[in-house]
């Protein structure tokens, strides 16, 4: 099997590299210290087995597994147990090791990914998700990874169980909480004005009793925020 | 306090002593750069980050079998996300403790 190894810590990277050499049969094809450049890689090659650390910066293990439309077998390498019952509910996740990781234990999981048949399923329409990177917000729609612009947005509005967001080019509905792109989204740049709506207080056109008006939508002001908008703006 | 020990690096070797070499060289380059970005999260107050660097440090606490070490960090990783900072001392012994024991292999 060719496998890569995910994980922004060398030594994991390293111990798994050496858990790998003593498995016949399984060629370490690459190793990534970020999901974004694993990600690159996966763009043009193939691979039948990954190791991923879930807990990374930026993107975690099940942002990146989010982005993967035909994902592969993925093995979790974790230093917390946690998260174990979320893992299982991935099809493509056939096992989860609790770092420091032993030969025998390891051994078990190559075991099972290798009895394990690839699952080519068709794409659920649920895995839709948000996870920021720099200056950069990665949506994933229909598990492909689209790059937005944080400072293109101008509004991000609650529409039940997903988000509208809206940029000067195009808008993205996306399977999201307002309260997880508001932790994405620079707080210099945006405010939640209402309980349903986030604003780019940048591209506030103008601002009228409890209402603001951005691009064409005129944006409820809830009284609780109205105070902090205004502390924020630069009034002469 | 409890001695660090390379117990589980010979175990999971296999007997590969180049790799045990280049694993402990590994952990000597990267351990220290990790503390330091914890001492400055924490002292920034940064305490999320800071939760983030204990994470990876752990780890590593677990590689050189120090287990109550290790429960102390788990506990520490879970505090620092409340904004809890008083195992901060223990932890910062534990750092301090794998930084001498580095330094002597």
């Amino acid at each position: 099997m060719n496998c890569i190894i995910i994980d922004d810590e060398a030594t994991a990277r390293a111990i798994i590299g050496q858990l790998c050499a003593n498995v016949k049969n399984l060629n370490i094809v690459g190793e990534f210290p970020n999901a974004i450049q694993a990600i690159k890689y996966l763009n043009q090659n193939e691979v039948d087995l990954i190791f991923l650390d879930i807990h990374m910066p930026d993107f975690t293990g099940f942002d990146f597994i989010q982005t993967l439309k035909n994902p592969p077998k993925i093995i979790l390498t974790t230093s917390d147990s946690k998260f174990a019952i979320q893992a299982f509910e991935y099809d493509c996740i056939v096992d989860y090791l609790v770092k420091p990781i032993t030969q025998e234990r390891f051994q078990k999981a190559i075991n099972k990914a290798e009895s394990f048949r690839i699952n080519d399923k068709e794409p659920s329409t649920s895995d839709y998700e948000v996870a920021a990177s720099g200056n950069d917000l990665y949506v994933n729609i229909d598990r492909r990874l689209i790059k937005i612009d944080v400072s293109s947005i101008y509004l991000v509005e609650a529409k039940g169980d997903y988000i509208l967001i809206k940029t000067e080019d195009k808008n993205y509905t996306v399977h999201s909480t307002l309260k997880k792109i508001e932790d994405k989204l620079p707080e210099s740049l945006f405010l939640k004005v209402h309980r349903s709506f986030i604003i780019n207080i940048k591209k506030i056109i103008d601002i009228e009793d409890n209402s603001v008006l951005i691009k064409k939508d005129v944006i409820p002001v809830s009284r609780s925020n109205r105070q902090e908008l205004m502390k924020r703006l630069n009034l002469l | 306090m409890e001695k660090p020990n390379i117990s589980y690096i010979t175990s999971m070797s296999g007997g590969d002593t180049v790799f045990e070499q280049k694993l402990i060289a590994i952990i000597k380059e990267e351990f220290p750069t990790e503390k330091e970005e914890y001492l400055k999260n924490f002292n920034n107050h940064n305490f999320k980050d800071a939760a983030a660097n204990v994470h990876k440090l752990k780890h590593k606490i677990s590689i050189l079998g120090l287990e109550k070490s290790y429960d102390i960090a788990v506990a520490f990783e879970h505090n620092l996300l409340e904004g809890i900072t008083d195992l901060n001392s223990e932890f910062e012994s534990i750092l301090n403790n794998i930084t001498n024991y580095l330094q002597q292999l």
